[in-house]
């Protein structure tokens, strides 16, 4: 059992298992799942600096911030206890278009180190894929509404259209970044 | 200590994010490419189990563990769904993260991670002191 629980999980365990935490959260406290508010919520405990949007009682959504705190003790549980693969099994086709078009070449960990390691904030790559996209995710979750949580997840299970305009607007961003952007990048 | 079920829960959801990979920038890039089947079946049956679960709940007129009616508030539309949204999506591809990856990846010992949060801080401050300037 131990065993299987270390290997990678299959997307018909993981994808029915995360589907679950809707009804979990709305049974055990009335809770929407979504987890880009809690960013809001640090900001309007941090820095309010008298903003409007930033003013409200961010303690009342203080559950949102202690599940996002699960989640980082989720991931240290999930990678180095229950431990990981040296690298994702990512499909041969993409590995071949990533050393292709953005000139990778190590492809153990989680992400890229080549683009993502704390060193590259000395060079462009540091600022687009750390700083800049870091930004336009918090920037546009907000803007938004909600992220892949609250909207496709959460919003397309309880039929909401506006969140099915998000998810295909993710999706529109995703692919522009992909397929236009990063050839101009590299 | 009333948020503890969260943390537990959170910690569950956590656990799932990091062994299913889709925290990963290579599988976020592999679902941009439509090299792969697993985040469109990861994120499709995650639908498909919330809808049905959420059915239930309305159908049988389910109550939380404290007695209380469950009410799942309606998602507004603004032009920000679609704007915000596509900000997001670039963002996405960028830093193959959303919001909850972020914070598994930093809870699996990704340095990185901790920029990335700072940084979407810092984009959830900005959209937060600009919001009444920006088409809605």
């Amino acid at each position: 059992m131990f065993e299987l629980l270390r290997q990678p999980w299959p997307w018909y365990v993981a994808g029915p298992l995360i589907g679950l935490t809707v009804p979990a959260l709305l049974l055990i406290g009335n809770k929407a799942l979504g987890i880009s508010s809690s960013l809001r919520h640090v900001c309007a405990a941090c820095v309010p600096a008298g903003i409007p949007f930033l003013n409200y009682n961010w303690r009342a959504e203080s559950w949102n911030l202690f599940f996002v705190l699960g989640i980082v003790l989720g991931g240290f549980i999930g990678y180095q206890v229950l431990g990981h693969p040296e690298v994702v099994a990512i499909s041969a086709e993409t590995v071949r278009d990533l050393k292709a078009q953005l000139h990778l070449t190590d492809f153990s960990g989680l992400l890229p180190k080549e683009l993502f390691a704390l060193e590259n904030l000395g060079n462009w790559k540091g600022w687009v894929f750390l700083v800049l996209g870091g930004f336009m995710v918090g920037f546009g979750t907000r803007y938004a509404g909600g992220c892949t949580s609250g909207h496709a997840i959460s919003g397309l299970s309880n039929l909401q259209w506006v969140s099915l305009v998000a998810v295909v607007a993710f999706f529109v961003g995703g692919l522009l970044m992909t397929w236009v952007l990063y050839p101009l990048m590299f | 200590m009333k948020n503890l079920k969260y943390l537990v829960l959170g910690v569950l959801f956590g656990i799932i994010l990091t062994k299913s990979e889709v925290v990963s920038w290579w599988r976020i890039q592999e679902m941009f490419r439509f090299q792969s089947f697993h985040m469109y079946g990861v994120i499709g049956s995650a639908i498909v189990v919330g809808l049905l679960s959420i059915q239930l709940i309305k159908r049988n007129h389910l109550k939380t563990i404290n007695g209380e009616t469950i009410r799942i508030a309606d998602k507004k539309y603004s032009h920000g769904v679609w704007i915000g949204g596509t900000i997001f999506g670039l963002g996405w591809a960028l830093t193959g993260a959303c919001p909850g990856p972020m914070f598994a990846q930093l809870g699996s010992g990704v340095a990185g991670a901790a920029v990335l949060i700072l940084a979407a801080l810092a984009g959830t401050w900005t959209y937060s002191a600009l919001r009444e300037r920006l088409p809605m």
